[in-house]
């Protein structure tokens, strides 16, 4: 068995539809960033791989990955802040009662 | 030619990224999510590692699963109770979301592999040292990396004042 580039992308992919799915379905919003977390993970892996398969003498894909983990990092942080504020003033995390600010 | 321990290692790959993120997103414990995530953040990082980027699979060990979940976990102490399960779905909010996760599914992976230049084989690649990587995060040069470095070390910091400020109490 030869391990092509697509016995990476199929995974990835699958990974991907997961966190769509999650996205659209859950109410918590830190489960709607646990999926987001999943989809920004599944691209990270396609960079990583097209770098690989394609081009093995650079490391632009590998570095472009690196640079979305770090900024994946900090705008998760920043969300969870931004949750945590939503939960001391609504003192919930549901998306359907946070309608507050709704015009 | 692969050899049979890679590719028995491969098989535990795909099949714990494949299990581990549908419980991530069907599970209806919230903690439980937050776990089944970091199993399958360390697949991905196994997948780095098996593709010869042992720099990147630490950094995603260290980052993803060692910062980012514990993130999670604490801001899911903080904001619902440990055992409290999440209401089931609603048939049609269920629909919506196997519709539109499948439809991707099916339009993506059609198009994947309908593409047979994607059928290469792995070349053989030289594994990158930490030389390497150092300078090519450090210089200015072509294919080098010292703007965007800096520009996200000032990210990191206005997220950080960011969230404090967003996080601090009135």
């Amino acid at each position: 068995m030869e391990m092509t580039m697509l016995c990476y992308l199929l995974p990835s992919l699958f990974m991907f539809c997961c966190g769509v799915y999650g996205f659209i379905t859950r109410k918590n919003m830190i489960a709607i960033l646990i999926s987001l977390e999943l989809m920004l993970n599944a691209v990270d892996i396609n960079f990583v791989v097209f770098n690989r398969y394609l081009f093995p003498g650079n490391m632009e894909g590998m570095f472009f990955t690196l640079f979305a983990i770090a900024i994946a990092a900090a705008e998760t942080a920043l969300a969870i802040a931004i949750i945590i504020n939503i939960f001391r003033v609504a003192s919930d995390i549901d998306v359907r009662e946070i309608n507050k600010m709704k015009f | 030619m692969e050899s049979v321990g890679s590719i028995i290692m491969y098989v535990i790959i795909v099949l714990s990224i494949v299990i581990f993120s549908i419980l991530a997103v069907t599970t209806r414990k919230i903690l439980r999510a937050a776990t089944y995530l970091l199993f399958t953040l360390f697949a991905t990082a196994a997948i780095y590692f098996q593709l010869d980027y042992e720099f990147l699979g630490a950094v995603q060990i260290a980052v993803y699963a060692g910062g980012i979940v514990v993130l999670f976990v604490f801001s899911i102490l903080l904001t619902s109770r440990p055992g409290d399960n999440s209401e089931k779905l609603a048939s049609k909010q269920k629909t919506l979301g196997l519709t539109g996760a499948a439809a991707m599914l099916l339009v993506a992976g059609y198009s994947l592999i309908s593409r047979i230049e994607f059928l290469v084989d792995r070349p053989e690649m030289q594994s990158i040292d930490m030389q390497q990587v150092g300078e090519t995060l450090m210089g200015t040069g072509h294919f080098q990396y010292l703007l965007p470095f800096e520009a996200i070390s000032v990210l990191l910091l206005a997220c950080i004042i960011g969230g404090v400020v967003v996080a601090r109490k009135n």
